[in-house]
């Protein structure tokens, strides 16, 4: 029974990463209809961003609580540069977006390795989330339930905006039709800096969060946007409840084939149902339904 | 429906460079055996002048750069100390340097292209098992000669090939032996999920069955896998008396930051690791694996003036803030064993200096190494270190003498069947 529920908090903390890392994906790649293969990147920035913050303000809680927003600002700003040097330039041709969005990746990688150097870096977890918490029927590490929180205000903050505000309904617009929208006199292009601000902007929160479990390093995005990207594709293109979803879903999917069986196996059997999954539901989970007849 | 088709297609597009990008890390070992040097068997290496020509092959870029850049940077240090004492035979050394990529089909092209159109007289490099396993055919199939620097799995003893780092009765066998002796009853074994951790803890089970030591489980993770809280969870409930790490890379970070996150400690389940030096310590967070253990051969702590003066010409070189490890030092000694080995041929050749090798030694850093020239590995001295709260490994044990290299384990009664 403890092994069950241990699981489960692994499933769900998993998940919240995966959530974390896709959100602002699933955001761009709604508005682009392409995968912005640089988003990893904008993770790996936001992580360095946590390392310059800590390098700067020595205490790491502080540091950390600081390097959210600095995290989000940073990721924001290198995407609204990608966006309005290049990506713009690109709507209608997607294919060619998919290899330059990878071409830059490989350049911000390289980049990130002749500033901070090829190793890692250590950004220092502040002394209240080393250690776990007990929340009665187990153990959790206190770091995975920070960043659950992160994911969950993540989510309930994106939705407000895309809910409750004008540029919320404007992005909405946008990804559902960008034609029409342009149409009935949406700017689309102040709409697509703005979104892929946000989105970037969450990849460098996400960075930040990374910093508290793993490494840091100019590789670490690559490990993340294989994950995120499938997150997306199954939750559904442009749909935030659909990769909130699919994430924990994949998540606790994850975690349990690696109980019963071994972390490799568990990716492939991850795969393999994704793939039925895709096969039965090529539109992922949810899809936005429109009258357009493209 | 235009729309709808081609967003289909592009996401098949999309999963295919990613499965692309993926097998291309993953499997980059299946190399034909006939490498781009085996069409000539006959050298073009050019010793007429007052220079000779040496390739060193590092991933200068690529996930492994992390590593062998520090290799990279020690083998330049070796060439300069080299080449300002009066060079090899009087000949001074004009260096190669060429990147793998931390791609083994790369280090095979550009091992190729070192011999036959460089016309090096020997390279030096290589990290990862696949790598070399990749290189092995060329310079055999050329008749060249490859420097490795790194500890490995053992099972192989190529003529091609000289084995500076250790080979398992040099570095994980002693670490059992220090265990054992330690009182430690069992066992829990975290690796990556490659040939080297797989075939390592092929060996520690045969010794723990062998010894009286319980293997209360076995987990790998994927190479790069970054979230070890299952794992974890699977080594807290097992409750060993130690674990012992065969972990590479990035994963070793995630996994010391759960290990620790997870309320375990080196005073109740310490972890063993054999590719953790002083070089990754900054990486993963010196809080994170202070206290942990790590077999090696050396140490930049090592208390001897050779090693003295190796870590201040580093540091001098390179900067005050750079630390000296293992794989650097055996890298800085290959260079020296080589120009030993050629020294006593009285010849560049690949032949002459095999001929010559048996018994060639040099006071390394670490201590004096020697060279068996049947299997082509080195007599070195294991050590298991500490992680210290100032960021350096210090030597707990010592073996006391160097091991003789036995890359089979055929001395060894547990290890029969394991190879074969």
């Amino acid at each position: 029974m403890q092994a069950l529920y241990s699981q489960l908090v692994a499933g769900i903390s998993l998940g919240s990463i995966l959530l974390l890392a896709a959100l602002g994906l699933a955001l761009t790649f709604g508005q682009m209809g392409v995968i912005n293969m640089a988003h990893g990147e904008f993770i790996m920035a936001g992580s360095y961003t946590a390392f310059v913050t800590q390098r700067v303000i020595a205490d790491a809680g502080i540091s950390l609580l600081l390097a959210i927003p600095l995290g989000f600002l940073v990721g924001g700003l290198m995407g609204v540069l990608l966006e309005a040097t290049l990506i713009r330039r690109m709507y209608h041709r997607p294919l060619d977006t998919l290899l330059v969005t990878w071409g830059v990746s490989l350049i911000l990688q390289q980049a990130a390795r002749d500033i901070f150097g090829a190793p890692n870096v250590d950004v220092r977890a502040p002394s209240w989330l080393s250690g776990s918490v007990n929340i009665g029927i187990t153990q959790v590490p206190a770091a995975r339930l920070f960043i659950l929180m992160l994911a969950a205000a993540a989510v309930a903050g994106l939705s407000l905006v895309l809910k409750a505000t004008p540029l919320g309904r404007r992005i909405r617009g946008v990804v559902q039709n960008r034609d029409l929208a342009e149409t009935v006199g949406i700017s689309t292009r102040s709409t697509d800096r703005l979104t892929f601000f946000i989105g970037s902007g969450l990849a460098g929160i996400a960075g930040v969060a990374l910093t508290l479990l793993g490494s840091t390093g100019p590789t670490l995005g690559t490990s993340y946007i294989v994950d995120a990207f499938l997150v997306v594709v199954v939750g559904g293109i442009g749909q935030i409840k659909g990769s909130v979803i699919a994430a924990f879903g994949l998540g606790l999917l994850q975690a349990t084939f690696e109980y019963s069986t071994t972390a490799s196996i568990a990716k492939v059997m991850v795969f393999v149902v994704i793939v039925v999954f895709l096969q039965i539901r090529p539109q992922g989970i949810f899809s936005v339904r429109t009258r357009s007849l493209a | 429906m235009n729309a709808r088709r081609t967003r289909k297609r592009l996401l098949g597009a999309v999963a295919v460079v990613m499965v692309a990008g993926l097998v291309s890390t993953g499997c980059g070992s299946r190399v034909g055996a006939s490498g781009p040097g085996s069409s000539s068997g006959r050298s073009c290496v050019d010793t007429s002048g007052n220079s000779v020509k040496i390739g060193f092959l590092n991933s200068l870029s690529g996930t492994m750069a992390i590593s062998e850049k520090t290799v990279h940077d020690s083998l330049l240090l070796a060439a300069d100390q080299i080449n300002s004492s009066g060079g090899v035979l009087g000949k001074q050394l004009q260096i190669i340097s060429e990147d793998g990529a931390s791609e083994p089909t790369t280090f095979a092209e550009k091992a190729g292209k070192l011999i036959s159109s460089d016309c090096v007289a020997a390279v030096f490099g290589g990290w990862t098992s696949a790598s070399r396993k990749a290189m092995l055919p060329v310079f055999e199939g050329a008749n060249s000669l490859l420097f490795y620097p790194v500890q490995y799995e053992g099972l192989e003893a190529s003529p091609n090939i000289f084995y500076t780092g250790a080979t398992t009765n040099q570095q994980i066998v002693p670490a059992l032996d220090y265990l054992k002796q330690k009182g430690v009853k069992s066992l829990f074994l975290v690796g990556s999920d490659y040939v080297f951790p797989r075939t390592a803890n092929k060996e520690i089970k045969a010794y723990a069955n062998a010894n009286g030591i319980e293997i209360k489980g076995e987990e790998y993770a994927p190479l790069g896998y970054t979230d070890f809280s299952t794992i974890v969870n699977k080594v807290k409930a097992a409750g060993a008396g130690a674990v012992f790490n065969t972990l590479n890379g990035d994963s070793n970070v995630a996994f010391f930051k759960e290990y620790r996150n997870a309320g375990l400690s080196p005073a109740t389940m310490p972890v063993v690791s054999v590719s953790i030096a002083e070089e990754e310590i900054g990486g993963i967070g010196l809080d994170n694996v202070v206290g942990q253990l790590t077999a090696w051969n050396y140490y930049q702590t090592i208390d001897s003036r050779r090693n003295a003066a190796f870590v201040q010409a580093f540091k001098t070189k390179y900067g005050q803030n750079r630390v000296t490890s293992d794989p650097m030092e055996a890298a800085y000694t290959s260079l020296f064993l080589w120009k030993e080995m050629v020294g006593k041929a009285k010849s560049f050749k690949a032949d002459d200096i095999r001929k010559a090798a048996d018994g060639v030694s040099y006071d390394a850093p670490e201590g004096k190494v020697t060279v068996n020239g049947e299997n082509h590995h080195i007599a070195k001295t294991a050590l298991i270190g500490k992680v210290g709260p100032d960021g350096l490994i210090h030597a707990e044990w010592s073996s006391g003498a160097p091991i003789q290299p036995d890359p089979f384990l055929k001395t060894y009664g547990w290890a029969k069947g394991l190879t074969g």
